[in-house]
């Protein structure tokens, strides 16, 4: 009876001999450390962004919407877009952390600390852009229901106040999701760091962690009720985001695609964003250990994964337009891939379908230089994703004698590359001051974590890896 | 490790989640009582160049709304009177009234008297008297006991709230025409009265935005 298939066991989730001591000191040292040259130029830079994000907005407030390049059928351009782009780039981290929590996805320990934190300033980037469009941004607050004298009340029927409900619990479940899987390493750096501020700072923040068991127990709960919580936000939030676009009456707004393409293209944007930070700071920060080449793989694996996904969605759209046969709907999908839009359409064709098919090859989802590019051109494609949907429907609507061209001013371009100021101020802070890597997390998925691993006197001793043979014969 | 934080530390969360409760309340009482228009606008009694007592013209010589409003039945505005209409009884009485000096100059230069307006809307909200008088919405309704004002005063909020609190149901505070400039105006039973002028009258007042915004 010979073996009828080869078990290949899982890679190990930490290369290099690590044990407990060497990971915390690997990981948190990065915060002990004095702060590196490069990172007060980097900061440097992303203030100088952030600048152009306040300034920019500040003009818009002064001088009204009319700063941007909207027309008269294009009333939504590129503030829509970067907010679909941004809120869509968050999603890799919910799911890193809370789908990939439940399914005992051990491997996202490596990046889900780092995931997370990439999600919540991408959505506060994300939420400038609703906020800031509607034009009278002084009273933005009638989009939340607050009684108030006027009896102005919100329109419960608009996916645009679904949207409102939808990112701003997005932000207040992920920010707890984060905060509370920090509480450990925050101890952790407590106890680790010399200086007196800094102790005092850390324990505040740790909330008085000890470490002792009921702590422990207390907190595995609470994560496990925010993964839950967090897990429907995954799915729900670009939904009610693809609603903005579905529940109108727009040709190639108006289909039942919507959400799970959104939100599969979500996922695929995030997980590029994900790599593309990922690659930089593993290199930088020397943490090749704990971020393998085998988590690269993996989330080219589901890149692959959701970008086919992606792939599917567009050709189904030209299915259903056709099979469908309403006039409108025709008509919007042969422009888009042939009218005054389609350089963008092929664009966004040969980044989001083409680039990912690359990863079928081992070879090269093994190989960095290579992911890194194409999660730069992912996240290129996405962005052009939303710019196709947005502009190619409202250019060319209903009346061809209002059909128009839609071009971005200066300000649109600075209001966007402004954000990349406010998303990388934080992040650098994020990285400086708080440990990337959930160490404590971590740890329990390392092997010496298994109490099975240690022999009769309590010393470490891995046992061996059994193969099981089959036990039906064939 | 030596003690970082002293005993009262323990106390901090309570303490803080205390202490937001208490200060969101006390944000939102605030803004609810103090930044309405019932505190902001209600009340407003500015001083009038000449200090016409609608106390004595309507309460106690009884006399109508009309007499010197007397648009109000026809045009968006209740108009303030011409310093004709002042002179057509101040001509024989009162003729050398302290008060009414300037009453006696505007008269012989032919310059009107500058009233300051006291019931204020917005700009953009469109507003029509006419409108309301002519399917009985009282002039008390928003003015208030005017019979009763030494000096007029801003009596309701005016505000969107207020305004739609009558178009949502105006059946609780309509009342019939002709006793729409009466003052401390009260029907045996409301609701069932307006109900009926509801119908009568054709009344369906619009609350979409339009009507009154554009």
């Amino acid at each position: 009876m010979s073996k009828t298939y080869e078990y290949v066991p899982e890679p190990a989730l930490v290369k290099g001999n690590h044990d407990f001591g060497s990971i915390t000191r690997l990981v948190t040292d990065i915060n002990l450390r004095p702060t590196p040259k490069a990172w007060y130029i980097v900061f440097g830079i992303s203030n100088l962004l952030l600048f152009v994000l306040l300034a920019s907005i500040g003009y818009l407030i002064w001088q009204g919407t009319g700063i941007w390049g909207l027309n008269s059928t294009v009333n939504w351009g590129w503030a829509i877009i970067n907010f679909v782009w941004w809120v869509g780039i968050g999603h890799a981290g919910t799911l890193i952390s809370a789908i990939l929590f439940l399914f005992r996805q051990n491997w996202r320990t490596a990046i889900n600390r780092f995931a997370e934190a990439m999600t919540i300033f991408a959505v506060m980037c994300a939420g400038i852009f609703p906020a800031i469009h509607v034009g009278r941004i002084w009273v933005i607050y009638w989009v939340f229901p607050v009684p108030n004298s006027m009896a102005m009340w919100p329109n419960f029927n608009s996916p645009l106040l679904w949207d409102v409900f939808a990112i701003s619990t997005y932000l207040t479940v992920s920010f707890l999701f984060w905060y509370v899987g920090l509480v450990p390493d925050f101890a952790t750096l407590r106890d680790r760091i010399k200086s007196k501020f800094g102790k005092i700072a850390y324990g505040i923040a740790a909330l008085g962690w000890r470490g002792s068991n009921r702590h422990w127990w207390n907190y595995e709960k609470a994560y496990m009720i925010l993964a839950g919580l967090a897990t429907p936000l995954v799915l729900s939030v670009h939904t009610i985001v693809s609603f903005d676009f579905a529940v109108s009456v727009i040709p190639g707004w108006h289909t039942t695609i919507f959400p799970p393409y959104f939100v599969a293209g979500a996922v695929f944007s995030g997980f590029a964003m994900v790599l593309t930070l990922m690659i930089i700071v593993r290199k930088i920060y020397g943490l090749e250990e704990i971020m393998t080449d085998d988590h690269i793989e993996k989330m080219n694996i589901i890149i692959l994964v959701t970008g086919s996904m992606v792939g599917f969605a567009y050709l189904m759209e030209f299915f259903i337009a056709w099979y469908g046969q309403v006039e409108y709907e025709k008509a919007i999908f042969i422009l888009r891939a042939t009218g005054p839009y389609a350089w963008a359409y092929w664009i966004m064709i040969t980044c989001n379908v083409l680039s990912p098919q690359f990863f079928w090859s081992k070879k090269l989802r093994r190989h960095v230089g290579f992911t890194f590019f194409i999660s730069i051109v992912v996240n290129i494609g996405m962005w052009f994703e939303r710019f196709v949907i947005t502009v190619t429907s409202l250019s060319t609507d209903f009346l061809p004698s209002s059909w128009g061209y839609y071009s971005p001013t200066m300000w649109d371009m600075l209001t966007y590359l402004g954000t990349f100021g406010l998303f990388g101020t934080f992040f650098l802070l994020f990285l400086r001051f708080l440990p990337m890597i959930a160490v404590a997390e971590l740890k329990g998925a390392m092997p010496q974590a298994d109490p099975h691993n240690y022999n009769d006197e309590g010393e470490y001793a891995p046992h061996e890896e059994i193969i099981p043979e089959p036990k039906r014969s064939y | 490790m030596s003690q970082l934080f002293p005993e009262w530390a323990n106390q901090v969360p309570r303490r803080l989640l205390v202490g937001s409760i208490v200060l969101v309340n006390t944000i939102v009482f605030t803004v609810w009582y103090f930044f309405s228009p019932e505190f902001t606008q209600v009340g407003y009694m500015p001083e009038q160049p000449v200090p016409f007592s609608h106390q004595i013209h309507v309460g106690k010589l009884g006399m109508d709304c009309q007499y010197c409003h007397t648009q109000v039945y026809d045009s968006r505005h209740a108009n303030i009177p011409a310093t004709q209409t002042c002179m057509n009884c101040h001509n024989q009485i009162k003729t050398d009234s302290e008060k009414l000096a300037l009453v006696r100059e505007s008269w012989e230069s032919g310059e009107p008297i500058e009233w300051y307006k006291v019931h204020m809307l917005p700009d953009y909200a469109y507003f029509n008297h006419a409108a309301h008088v002519n399917v009985g919405v009282g002039c008390e309704s928003c003015h208030g006991r005017i019979d009763r004002m030494e000096v007029v005063y801003q009596a309701e909020p005016l505000s969107m709230g207020w305004c739609l609190d009558c178009h949502r149901e105006p059946e609780k505070y309509v009342r019939p025409v002709e006793e729409v400039t009466t003052m401390g105006y009260v029907a045996e039973n409301q609701i069932e009265l307006g109900l009926q002028l509801v119908a009568k009258q054709n009344i369906d007042a619009p609350v979409y935005c339009q009507a009154c915004h554009y």
